[in-house]
């Protein structure tokens, strides 16, 4: 961080990008939770159909949600994460969102 | 029986199933479209306030579904924020019960058109489906809403196999244990059908 001036009233902090400006805008987080029913290959096959993960990145999102009972798999802006939520209970994945 | 496949000349994905077996599907997916339907949503609990009394007419579920297997096909969307929840619910359960019946009834529609009779009377019966991409994620949705219902109501729960199979064949819940099994092996070859 950069030191405040007293010399000047409004300080623009020079570092920050507008990725960073969006990611802070962005506070709301999609989980879903572990349960006994849905296939693994199903879990996978949603992850990359709905958020189009790699398939890689949907099978470490998949062995989280099982490992670990829970697993964020996106995240994003309120709105963003009850468009997601609903989509993941259609599939009928047991999906909440909360703030990050 | 040896689940779905895809066809790669015409990019279908197809599966041939015995009359019982089209039968079976068809009364799994009628009773899960019945369940859907009948046991509507209830309005918001009626305060005696009258405007809320007046706005709960015309708005959808606030509170989670009394049946089990609803409540598990329609989740609370915030764990800690009542308010939040309700709204969510009011906005998209309507919404996702009349997706799920519609993707069940797909099940049983295309079943009759592929030649199920409205009642099951002959023996050696086939019954051959073909769908497209779309039709099979339909179906593979309505698979697992299907096998959530079964579950629910069974009790299954993680690692618990050995238990539904040391229960004797002649009960009934080892019986819906095993389609329940069945189903997931559906799903299984299907999804595996639609990630080629």
């Amino acid at each position: 961080m950069g030191l405040v001036s007293a010399a000047s009233p409004v300080e623009v902090e020079p570092t920050v990008t507008p990725d960073e400006i969006t990611y802070l805008a962005k506070p709301w987080v999609t989980l879903v939770w572990d349960d006994p029913v849905n296939l693994m290959s199903y879990v996978c096959y949603v992850f990359q159909k709905y958020f189009g993960y790699d398939k890689a990145k949907a099978e470490k999102l998949m062995l989280e949600v099982h490992t670990e009972g829970r697993s964020v798999v996106s995240t994003g802006t309120r709105e963003e994460m009850e468009r997601d939520v609903q989509a993941m209970h259609e599939y009928g994945l047991w999906a909440t969102m909360e703030k990050a | 029986m040896s689940g779905f496949e895809h066809h790669r000349r015409s990019d279908r994905v197809i599966a041939t199933f015995t009359g019982f077996e089209a039968d079976l599907l068809r009364s799994l997916a009628s009773q899960l479209v019945e369940l859907l339907r009948n046991e509507r949503a209830e309005p918001a609990t009626p305060s005696g306030d009258p405007f809320e009394a007046m706005t709960a007419e015309f708005s959808g579920a606030t509170t989670a579904p009394e049946d089990p297997v609803l409540a598990r096909l329609f989740p609370t969307a915030y764990l800690d924020d009542e308010e939040a929840a309700a709204d969510f619910r009011r906005f998209t359960e309507g919404a996702l019960r009349d997706g799920k019946a519609a993707v069940s009834a797909l099940i049983i529609d295309t079943l009759e058109d592929a030649g199920l009779p409205p009642e099951l009377t002959e023996d050696g019966l086939v019954i051959d489906v073909e769908l497209t991409r779309d039709d099979a994620e339909s179906w593979m949705r309505a698979f697992t809403d299907i096998r959530l219902a079964l579950a629910t109501r069974l009790g299954v729960e993680a690692g618990d196999e050995h238990y539904w199979h040391s229960l004797p064949d002649d009960d009934p819940r080892a019986q819906a244990h095993d389609i329940y099994e069945w189903v997931g092996y559906l799903q299984e070859t299907l999804v595996e059908a639609l990630s080629s």
